[in-house]
């Protein structure tokens, strides 16, 4: 399989601390990767430079075959989005329109209606997979934590990207809305989706992602199916003992 | 959300519309004192001024204090184009307000793209800094503005009875098309664009949203409005100068008038403009220029923020549609802890 995505010694100091320090590794197209390790690994840093919001130091991008500098909008563009451990939602503007503004319409249609007919079925449609079919005319600013999380995630798929990347999908939720989340994960992936996610609950994890990346200090130290990983001593070295 | 309600909701509005704008083009025929009439021409040219800044202020979250300068700049773009002319019927100059507007918007956008590169607290200062800017061309590029001294305005052969009048209806017919404008972005997705961008930038950009692109329209939009209400305003008063055309007061009152009314709604800003131009005009005829009407402004300021802080309008919707309150401010400060590299 291909890689739709590869980072190449990326990285990023911040002040004496590598956050990343000359991490690469690829993500198969169509795969369900896991980016997992202890706090201050470099996931979260990962994830802002692959999606355009912070610039690295050093390295390259690599997506769809291209080498790109990432920045947010132009990511977007090219089909990948990405969600936000707290997730971010618009809080003035309803559900629905939290969905619909996340189409990533072209510039020329900046001056038809908030929401056309096309554009509600679509959205609505996806919100009631999400259940969140209910609550689409309140304003987002009104939803719970899980409902919010669920509809950043419904909003970044309303764009049709090609890969998405999730930020700690059931950190914080219920398991009912964890659950929801990874039935979703699941039938984007069925649909050709490719996913990245960073995520601390490791049954979660284990379940979901193949194969799995495990960092620490600012670069992977094992790449593998996950029953590769939970053998490998060198992470029960540095990642559960960071635990204990 | 019914059908019918939908319906019932949109002959409402249309209702309120058609009397909003009935009873103001009647309004002349029922004020027939001079000082009124000038209190009425004030007003309209302040809503003008408020719903124009809102598109901005409001709807995109950029609270430009810069406008005063566009203000400006559209009345020396009149007053050089009309000054020791013959203006005949004196109908000439109210034409000329639209493309004053339009080249003064133009003109506008390559300083708001960099201006806009900027947020919040350090946009407000990088805009004022703009209108300090243009004031001080205005004194010191003598040849053009006439400086200190300023440009008087030709006055045209006006009935003395219904002098104002003209004034008046040209201003009113600015304030629809602005509140025109201010309708369709409010109902298309160039206002969601800009809503989005308020509560959270970084995250629109992430979305797809053409945040560069929506940001320069909406300020376009404001700048062309704000900039024909100077030029009719300039005309109104005939004469220019830097002081009395490039005021700070003039660029705080349309801020002042929307927080008041509610950002971000329709008629905020109008209502805003409605209940504030009256009174400084008021205050003003009072104290004559003494400028106590200033202090008048800070306490009103300190009222909104403390009591209202949404303004009226958001506040009268919330009552009369009980829900939880909406988590904004909550969501902004939160974005803002979070807002990844800083």
């Amino acid at each position: 399989m291909n890689n739709l995505l590869e980072v190449v010694g990326l990285t990023k100091r911040y002040g004496g601390i590598a956050a990343l320090d000359d991490c690469r590794f690829g993500v198969a197209e169509g795969s369900i990767t896991g980016l997992i390790g202890p706090n201050g690994s470099g996931k979260t840093t990962a994830f802002n430079v692959i999606s355009g919001y912070v610039r690295p130091d050093a390295g390259s991008v690599r997506f769809a075959g291209r080498k790109v500098r990432p920045e947010p909008a132009k990511m977007c563009r090219a089909g990948l989005v990405r969600t936000f451990q707290h997730p971010r939602v618009f809080g003035t503007l309803t559900a629905l329109e939290n969905v619909v503004v996340a189409a990533a319409p072209p510039w020329w249609a900046t001056l038809t209606p908030r929401v056309r007919r096309r554009d509600r079925d679509r959205a609505l449609a996806l919100m009631e997979e999400f259940g969140l079919a209910g609550v689409a005319h309140q304003p987002a600013g009104q939803l719970s934590h899980g409902q919010r999380k669920l509809l950043a995630f419904a909003a970044a798929l309303m764009s049709e990207p090609r890969m998405v990347l999730l930020d700690e999908p059931s950190a914080g939720v219920s398991p009912a809305v964890a659950e929801v989340m990874e039935r979703h994960i699941k039938s984007s992936h069925a649909a050709g989706v490719t996913f990245l996610v960073v995520e601390h609950n490791l049954s979660f994890v284990m379940r979901l992602c193949d194969p799995l990346i495990v960092m620490a200090r600012g670069r992977p130290i094992v790449i593998g199916p996950p029953a590769v990983v939970q053998a490998d001593p060198g992470v029960l070295d540095t990642y559960l003992g960071a635990w204990r | 959300m019914s059908a019918r309600g939908g319906a019932l909701r949109r002959a409402r509005s249309g209702g309120l519309w058609a009397g909003f704008f009935a009873a103001l083009l009647a309004l002349p025929v029922v004020l027939n004192a001079h000082w009124l009439l000038n209190i009425a021409v004030f007003t309209l040219m302040f809503a003008v001024l408020a719903t124009a800044w809102n598109l901005v202020g409001g709807y995109a979250g950029y609270p430009s204090l810069g406008h005063g300068a566009l203000f400006g700049i559209g009345a020396y773009a009149e007053a050089l184009l009309f000054a020791g002319r013959d203006v005949g019927a004196g109908y000439g100059p109210f034409l000329a307000a639209a493309p004053i507007g339009v080249a003064v918007a133009l003109a506008a956008l390559p300083v708001a793209w960099i201006a806009m590169r900027t947020r919040a607290e350090v946009f407000a200062i990088v805009t004022i800094t703009l209108l300090f800017i243009t004031q001080a061309l205005a004194f010191n590029l003598r040849g053009l503005t006439g400086g200190a001294q300023g440009i008087a305005l030709p006055v045209p052969p006006f009935a003395e009875r219904t002098f104002e009048w003209p004034y008046y209806y040209a201003l009113l017919a600015l304030l629809a098309v602005a509140l025109g404008a201010a309708f369709a972005v409010d109902r298309t997705k160039l206002g969601s664009a800009l809503l989005a961008i308020r509560a959270d930038e970084d995250k629109a950009r992430g979305v797809g949203v053409h945040v560069t692109f929506v940001k320069l329209l909406a300020f376009g939009l404001s700048a062309a409005f704000t900039a024909a209400a100077g030029a009719i305003w300039a005309y109104y008063v005939s004469f220019v100068y830097p002081q009395f055309a490039i005021d700070p007061f003039i660029a705080i009152a349309m801020v002042l008038m929307t927080y008041l009314g509610g950002r971000a709604t329709l008629w905020g800003p109008v209502l805003g403009a409605f209940l504030l131009a009256p009174a400084q005009q008021l205050l003003a005829y009072q104290f004559g220029s003494s400028r106590l009407y200033l202090v008048a402004y800070a306490a009103v300021f300190l009222v909104v923020i403390l009591a209202l802080p949404r303004g009226i309008v958001p506040t009268l919707a919330a009552a009369r549609q009980p829900g939880p309150a909406y988590h904004v401010s909550v969501d902004r400060v939160r974005a803002r802890r979070e807002r990844i590299g800083s």
